[in-house]
């Protein structure tokens, strides 16, 4: 079993420098909202699936988006990674109107995306799948070694898996490596579908761990989740979806402490 | 690689087929000749067939008009060696191959060209949608021969080896014909080419992700249209050279050669597995050797043969020797 090679796990404690960066610099003022959706609609074929979502998603934040299977979350996601193109609405990132850019565009305004099924190259390696997330590395020697470290320690498997088949790893490990993928370069927006789907309590203590340091890196995170204590241990703010429109906006704390408001939305307590 | 975790089966099939009919033919001399023959006739077809594969795995488009490529490159190659017969007469090899080269060169420009012309007009317009795929790629093959035939005329055209290639070695009582082992060397050399490409460059890995999960590819910031173009165009450009070695395989060349020639690469793309360049390796090599075996064997079920092959390994791997994941 070979693992990564040169990669001191003496340096990977420490913390790598800002993320992001093209947003951050952007004209607009740093308390206005990374990411926002007014009015959305998407339809899928004949079928309408978004009527008219208002999401706005904070800087620096952890933004929950919480709803019942079949609410359009993941149609929410997908819509604004240009993955399926809204028929009505706007989509704006940092201020700029992203809602007709094509995906690869999107992507390259530091958008990283893991969807629902990972989107792991099963066919390819480790290190193959993480060459090819970083955008800017033609070899795995290319990517930052101080960053390829940190992300090392946040998940072993990365590092202990890196010449095997992705294909191989299993379902928390391929979780493990799509959310490693994502941050192998520095990114400002970060969407996640459902990373805690089918892991062991201790890989979600990893990935929460894992998501907590991006956040205090100043990364704005989007997660879609249905484990309501992941949410409730990450979120910053909330959204919750349901039949296609966003129901209720605000801080998690609140959503937390009110069970009344969780019944009425979720029809679960936290 | 990991070479413990190689999938070796489909890589012992080649083997297993040429030793299993060593019995049924006799003669250890003419099983080398037949053996030879077989690998030089699907190392040509793997040349062929490689850029079809890809093309299929990439962008899931169905190019039935692949063999356009193949009888342009041949018809290219006759116009080309036809202004050099003082070198292609030469009894020396070098000077044979100073023709033979540039004249691959040219009919690999040729159908590139042809082919970014082809991907923009042709196969552009209907991505997603198989029938019309299927149709419109038709069409333009037969386009393709109408044009060939307008330029070339419609006649069988002598394609002759050159001098210096022809005739043949000797391994005790077994001839080998010089030709077909240089078949097998540029064989060679293309799959080296392929795959190290794909196997150690930035854009080999784009290719290989992007028949797998196109989407994520383009989530991760890649445009993928500009990737398929260039794989397409590539995939011509091989056509067009293996249309250069088939018509020097089978010393003419008639428009309709395409056409032929199209039905045994299909064949080896699906017992490869879409998508796959090893798959398609392993496909063209059977596919060879089976059409030698049963030519000299049985000549009437020749035809047959290579079905019953695709039919056989269907119902071992339905989705071919190498599957690509998540297809």
């Amino acid at each position: 079993m070979s693992a990564a090679p040169g990669r001191s796990q003496a340096s990977a404690h420490r913390s790598p420098q800002g993320e992001g960066t093209s947003m951050n610099a952007a004209n607009t003022p740093s308390t206005a909202p990374l990411l926002e959706l007014s009015g959305v609609h998407t339809h899928i074929a004949a079928y309408h699936i978004l009527h008219g979502v208002n999401l706005t998603v904070p800087r620096a934040e952890v933004t929950m988006l919480l709803g019942r299977n079949g609410a359009g979350k993941t149609t929410t996601l997908r819509t604004i990674m240009g993955l399926w193109r809204a028929s009505q609405g706007t989509v704006r990132l940092a201020g700029q109107d992203i809602t007709r850019l094509a995906t690869p565009q999107i992507a390259g305004l530091g958008v990283a995306y893991v969807p629902e099924n990972m989107g792991i190259f099963a066919d390819l390696t480790v290190k193959e799948n993480m060459v090819l997330a970083a955008r800017s590395a033609r070899t795995a020697a290319h990517i930052d070694g101080e960053r390829l470290a940190w992300i090392f320690q946040l998940f072993p498997a990365v590092e202990k898996f890196w010449n095997h088949p992705a294909g191989k790893l299993s379902g928390g490990q391929k979780q493990m490596l799509a959310v490693a993928r994502a941050i192998v370069e520095p990114r400002d927006l970060l969407i996640v579908d459902e990373p805690s789907k089918g892991l062991a309590p201790a890989i979600i203590n990893n990935m929460i761990d894992a998501f907590d340091q991006l956040k205090q890196r100043g990364v704005t995170i989007l997660l879609v989740e249905q484990n309501i204590n992941f949410a409730k241990r990450l979120g910053d703010s909330v959204a919750v979806m349901d039949n296609g429109v966003v129901v209720h906006a605000g801080r998690m704390a609140a959503l937390a402490k009110d069970e009344a408001l969780q019944q009425s939305l979720l029809g679960l307590a936290l | 690689m990991n070479w413990r975790e190689l999938d070796w089966k489909p890589l012992a099939l080649v083997p297993v087929l040429a030793l299993a009919v060593l019995p049924f033919i006799g003669s250890p001399s003419t099983w080398l000749t037949l053996t030879v023959a077989g690998l030089a006739m699907g190392m040509i077809i793997f040349i062929i067939a490689s850029g079809l594969t890809l093309v299929f795995g990439l962008m899931d488009v169905l190019n039935f008009g692949h063999g356009v490529f193949i009888a342009l490159g041949a018809f290219v190659a006759v116009s080309v060696l036809g202004g050099m017969s003082d070198w292609t007469g030469s009894q020396e090899l070098w000077r044979n191959l100073v023709a033979v080269i540039p004249a691959m060169v040219v009919a690999m420009l040729v159908a590139g060209a042809v082919g970014l012309a082809f991907e923009r007009f042709i196969v552009r317009p209907v991505y997603g949608q198989h029938l019309k795929q299927i149709l419109i790629t038709m069409g333009g093959m037969i386009i393709g021969e109408e044009i060939i035939k307008m330029v070339w005329g419609p006649a069988q055209i002598p394609l002759p080896l050159p001098a210096g290639m022809q005739g043949s070695l000797f391994i005790g009582d077994a001839a080998i014909e010089k030709y077909r082992l240089i078949a097998v060397i540029v064989g060679l050399l293309v799959f080296g080419l392929l795959a190290w490409t794909l196997a150690r460059t930035k854009v080999g890995l784009l290719i290989r992700a992007g028949v797998q999960d196109r989407e994520m590819v383009e989530s991760l910031g890649y445009r993928i249209r500009r990737l398929f173009v260039g794989v397409f165009v590539a995939g011509s450009a091989l056509a067009g050279l293996g249309g250069v070695m088939w018509g020097l395989y089978q010393q003419s060349v008639i428009p309709q050669m395409g056409a032929h020639v199209n039905v045994l690469i299909f064949i080896v793309i699906i017992i490869g597995g879409l998508g796959s360049t090893g798959g398609a390796l392993i496909g063209a090599l059977l596919v060879g050797l089976m059409a030698n075996y049963t030519g000299f064997l049985v000549p009437k079920v020749a035809l047959f043969s290579n079905i019953a092959l695709m039919v056989a390994v269907l119902l071992w791997r339905p989705q071919g020797v190498y599957a690509v994941t998540s297809r």
